[in-house]
């Protein structure tokens, strides 16, 4: 049997590949949080990125293809289970299972969605018509991505949907981290309270981390 | 104490079954779980109704025949117990119970409250054994086994094959059953020599069956009569992806 | 007829070795042109069945419960006895055949103890490389511990749960031949006929229990690996399934059974909490080396435990064996605390239990001694009863626990029958009238591993009849007559229930035929159970059909073998005119109370044939020569 056919071998590629998203999600936290030096941070962030395509191009599609094999195999693997266990009990009891592991498919197709959003939204600003940071050269000549964020989560709905999506990552990180190490076999009887609680760190200070800063914007914190 | 029941009655594996309402009358405090539906069988056999079936038969918490899923819990909502050790105190007057069987894609149901476990038997010939024949083997002291290595197998081979952990599955999966054999095995030098060979089969087994897969929700180890762990599981993951190189 | 056990010539030491030698081979190109059937997975029949497959011969494997893994050997919770001699406490296998052959009170046969002895450690071996996970201590060697009976640590065991890994292991063994095609196996299958062909035994009918139908499977030889036959009693500490059906009906195709009434009862049981109760569960006997048992001095002293002062507790074994006190042997203190509850002095519900009090412990070790030592014990029993044993005192009372008794066997575990072998619990060879602690999963294992390979391709090397055709009218007759029984079972449509028989049946053999057993009291036994048996066959209801699953047409069909049975037991237990381990009549008993056993009149096996219905059944002696042990009173001492 090939690897991608076994139980197991679909899981580890769900693990490594949930592994290298967890990595993102810490770069472009650091990547966004340039934001809280003002237009000065970010802006020359945004630039920077953009002077090298083929790098940028490359980690973009790369990325692409690491949550497209994570949601794949996801899908294939919650179908799968779904027909191993067609018919459930009158009494729906949980002694162990948490509110975040059985919706791990439901905050994964909200991230998914929260995704195509987000890259609608800031990368490829379709959704945010009234300001095209690309067209609106800061005084460096730089595209103004700090005004274009400003504008954007000043909008409570966009606030909203934001918090939102990083809700759901929270609860989809705090099983998901810790099923990492046990599907790699990384785990033990000593380890597993930690890796529990390191789950539960991690999703807290990502989704502490990325909500601070519509939070900020709402708050005025940041502002322009 | 008085009792209502609800029980999943199913003719057999092609009839469609649903849950009845049967009320136990006189139940003492002291009687076995399984006791307690004696008392309802034989009234029903007096009254000329079929008896509910179940499976059950050392009743001391240790052959693993005995499978009800009580109030949504498999064997009931005593920790590390089997059904036939659940005694009727932890219950109270008046209370309504529902009994149903182990639900898994892999466990057809064969009548009422019994399903067809032979699934984990296939998972233990596909691999779960040394594979030794009998006669020409050392002497019992020849090789040596650090205790803890000894008793982290014998944790694992506590296992008694009931598959609550299937049954409390959300995904049916047969992941703790077949960790616990693997991890038994693994640990001890007999075993490790085909630990390679033993974890891909075994797996692979499981997967035919109609197994579900593993998320890591953990419900097998709190429903476990014998405390099998769920650090076995991550030992299986291990086995296996050593297994690959 | 005076039946020979074959035993070899030659010292006793070289007997196995020598008869091995002189054994017919088959083969291994002709071992896989023989069928081989085996009935039972538990620890005789699957390290059977494993073996022959391994061998190369076709097995089919039957078992009545789902899996081969839960068959009743997985409750033993003690140990395994081997003469490994490891702690170097002065071991061998000459005294691990002494203390077998006491502990049976002389009258097992010694060249099969001996045997048995020999093969002892081999089993260890064999079951540490099948990964077994014995107890180790931390240098990693194996660990041994005492147990009943014998004066040395040679006791190897898994926990609390020695039988069920021991039978893990054999089960692990028969899934490795079950995947290479070797054994076939049957679960949910029971074991209905046993078919003769010309005298010969040649195959079996049976009765799939999930669907109800009945065949027949034909093979070169037989081997029945059924267990024991103590729920005649109703209660005991078998499983719910365990029956004598197989060997019962065997017994009817003209099998001998040997020495029926010898049965074992365990002292320390949990008792019977009310007439619901459906079986017993044992405690480890160690629990005696620091509980202390009494019951109350006056009759109907309803006071709980704590209330009743130490004037007015009557400390009946130290009492009666001032020097064994409350470690008196196994059937004393069983008939002891019988004899206090048949005074009505018994405690808890019924009256039938004695405390088991800890409290001088605790005081004198500390609860956490006491926790340390026997934990799991105390948990289990809280379990069971609702009752915490630290605060109160544990109440306990004998239960029904092995069978000595079994299908008469020769020195190659073959039945009278030509081709029908019979090994662990189902024969009666290797335990005398009394079976030592850790000593039937020996049995068991050895008779599977080591005994039946060798001696069955003795047989099938000889044997002129080859596997016939299950067209043959043979079987064609058995199944003609299964399905009849069936029909007649379904068909009385009564008024009482399977287990209401099973029930009264179980009261009057544990009365009757139970630990003290009397003539007059046997006579009675004799009297009464007809009675059942013809009311059973007028006036018991079984509901459903015999075309699906029908758990209570199971039931009827093997109490209506406990019901001819029991009659068998107490035929046998009358005709032994002297006490001698499990079996005591209180007519023959020494002053102090041991038993009084009458070497000149019945040191032999009681084998009996069956010869119809109406007729009594024939005795049929075994003489027992004991030519390496000196016939003594078993005295502990």
């Amino acid at each position: 049997m090939r690897f991608i056919d076994t139980s197991i071998g679909k899981k580890v590629i769900m693990a490594v590949t949930g592994i290298a998203l967890v990595k993102f999600l810490f770069i472009h936290l650091i990547g966004n949080s340039t934001i809280f030096l003002g237009p000065e941070g970010i802006n020359a962030y945004a630039k920077g990125l953009h002077s090298l395509p083929p790098i940028v191009w490359g980690f973009r599609l790369i990325m692409l293809l690491i949550f497209g094999i994570h949601i794949y195999f996801a899908v294939q693997l919650t179908l799968d289970n779904k027909k191993a266990k067609p018919i459930g009990y009158s009494v729906d009891k949980n002694l162990a299972a948490t509110f975040s592991g059985k919706t791990m498919i439901w905050t994964g197709l909200i991230i998914l969605g929260f995704v195509i959003y987000h890259l609608l939204h800031f990368t490829l600003q379709i959704t945010s018509p009234y300001f095209i940071a690309s067209s609106h050269p800061d005084n460096f000549g730089r595209p103004d991505v700090f005004k274009m964020v400003i504008l954007s989560f000043q909008k409570i709905s966009i606030a909203l949907i934001y918090a939102l999506s990083i809700t759901a990552l929270a609860l989809h990180l705090s099983h998901g981290v810790q099923s990492i190490f046990q599907t790699l076999g990384l785990n033990g009887d000593y380890l597993m309270p930690k890796i529990k609680a390191l789950g539960l760190a991690l999703a807290l200070i990502l989704s502490i981390g990325y909500l601070s800063i519509p939070a900020a914007i709402q708050l005025g914190i940041i502002s322009l | 104490m008085n009792l209502t029941l609800f029980v999943w009655r199913q003719r057999d594996k092609d009839s469609q079954g649903k849950l009845e309402e049967y009320k136990a009358h006189d139940i003492s405090p002291d009687m076995s779980f399984l006791e307690m539906l004696d008392v309802v069988n034989e009234r029903l056999i007096k009254e000329g109704k079929e008896p509910i079936a179940f499976d059950h038969d050392c009743r001391e918490g240790i052959c693993g025949m005995c499978s009800q899923v009580i109030n949504g819990i498999p064997h009931g909502p005593q920790g590390k117990t089997t059904v036939c050790q659940l005694h009727m105190r932890h219950f109270k007057d008046g209370d309504r119970i529902y009994i149903e069987p182990w639900r898994a894609r892999a466990f057809p149901i064969i009548k009422d409250l019994i399903v067809d476990r032979s699934a984990l038997d296939r998972i233990i010939q596909a691999g779960g054994y040394v594979s030794v024949h009998t006669g020409g083997v050392p002497d019992a002291n020849a090789i040596l086994i650090p205790k803890p290595d000894a008793d982290t197998a014998m944790d694992a081979a506590e296992c008694i094959g009931c598959g609550a952990c299937v049954a409390a599955c959300p995904n049916g999966s047969a992941m703790l059953f077949t960790a616990a054999k693997v991890t038994h095995l693994a640990m001890l030098p007999q075993g490790k020599v085909e630990a390679a060979r033993r974890v891909c089969l075994m797996t692979e087994q499981m997967l035919k069956e109609g197994f579900g897969n593993c998320t890591n929700h953990y419900e097998c180890q709190a429903a476990c009569p014998k405390g099998i762990k769920v650090s076995f599981i991550a030992k299986l993951n291990r086995e296996f992806i050593k297994a690959q190189f | 007829m005076i039946l020979d056990g074959k035993i070899p010539a030659g010292p006793i030491n070289e007997k196995w070795d020598r008869h091995r030698q002189h054994l017919k081979l088959i083969n291994p190109a002709n071992k896989r042109k023989f069928t081989i059937i085996v009935v039972g997975t538990g620890l005789a029949g699957a390290s059977a069945a494993a073996t022959l497959g391994e061998l190369g011969y076709n097995v089919e494997a039957f078992c009545y419960q789902d899996s081969a893994r839960r068959a009743h050997s997985i409750a033993a919770q003690g140990g395994i006895n081997a003469a490994k001699n490891y702690p170097n406490d002065g071991d061998s296998i000459y005294r691990l055949f002494y203390d077998t052959i006491k502990g049976g009170d002389f009258r097992a046969r010694e060249a099969n103890v001996y045997r048995l002895a020999q093969v002892s450690v081999n089993i260890i071996d064999q079951c540490v490389a099948q990964g077994v996970p014995f107890a180790r201590d931390y240098a990693g060697y194996l660990d041994n511990r005492s147990f009943g009976g014998a004066q040395l640590s040679r006791t190897f065991y898994a926990r609390g749960q020695t039988g069920q890994q021991l039978l893990l292991g054999a089960y692990q063994a028969l899934s490795r031949q079950v995947y290479l095609g070797k054994v076939k196996m049957h679960p949910r299958t029971e074991m209905l006929d046993l078919v003769l062909v010309d005298g010969e035994a040649k195959g079996i009918v049976v009765r799939d229990m999930v669907t109800g139908k009945i065949s027949a499977y034909s093979a070169d030889a037989v081997c029945l690996c059924t267990g024991g036959y103590g729920n005649v009693f109703y209660l005991s500490t078998n499983a719910m399934g365990c029956n004598v059906t197989a060997t019962y009906r065997a017994y009817k195709k003209g099998a001998f059974f040997a020495n029926p009434c010898f049965t074992q009862i365990h002292p320390t049981c949990i008792p019977v909490s009310g007439d619901h109760q459906s079986k017993l569960t044992l405690m480890s006997e160690s629990l005696r080396n620091d509980g202390r048992i009494w019951v109350p001095k006056n009759k109907g002293d309803n006071r709980r435990p704590a209330d009743i002062p130490e004037v007015d507790r009557d400390y009946y074994l130290e009492r009666k064996y001032p020097s064994f006190g409350n470690l008196a042997p196994r059937d004393i203190s069983s008939r002891a605390a019988k004899e206090v509850c048949d005074e009505g002095r018994g405690v808890g519900p019924g009256g039938l239990g004695v405390y088991l009090d800890f409290s001088d412990a605790i005081g004198r070790l500390g609860e956490s001694v006491i926790r340390q030592r026997y934990g799991n014990l105390f948990e289990m029993y809280e379990r069971i009863t609702g009752e915490d044993a630290y605060k109160q005192p544990m109440r306990i009372y004998p239960a029904v626990h092995y069978t000595m008794g079994g299908l008469w066997v020769d020195y190659n575990l073959e039945s009278n029958i030509p081709g029908l072998f019979v090994l662990g619990e189902a024969n009666f060879s290797d335990h005398g009238a009394n079976r030592l602690g850790a000593s039937a999963l020996m049995q068991g294992l050895a008779d599977g591993y080591f005994v039946i390979p060798y001696t069955i391709a003795d047989y099938l090397a000889r044997t002129n009849i080859p596997k016939p055709s299950t067209e043959q009218p043979e079987f064609l007759n058995s199944l003609e007559e299964q399905r009849n029984l069936i029909k007649k079972l379904l068909s009385i449509k009564g008024k009482r229930t399977v287990n209401d028989f099973h029930r009264e049946l179980g009261k009057i053999m544990w009365d009757n035929v139970g630990m003290a057993r009397s003539e007059e009291s046997l006579k009675d036994a004799l009297n009464k159970i007809p009675t059942i048996r013809e009311e059973f066959w007028e006036n018991v209801i079984v509901p459903g059909s015999g075309g699906e699953l029908n758990q209570e047409l199971e039931k009827a069909g093997r109490v209506a073998d406990f019901l001819e049975f029991a009659e068998l037991m107490a035929i046998d237990a009358l005709h032994r005119n002297e006490s001698c381990g499990g079996h005591f009549r209180v007519e023959y008993q020494m002053p102090d109370g041991e038993a009084k056993r009458d070497d000149e009149n019945f040191c032999y096996v009681a084998a009996w044939g069956y010869r119809g219905q109406d007729n009594a059944p024939e005795l049929h002696k075994e003489p027992l020569a004991f030519e390496n042990v000196k016939l003594a009173i078993r005295s502990y001492k």
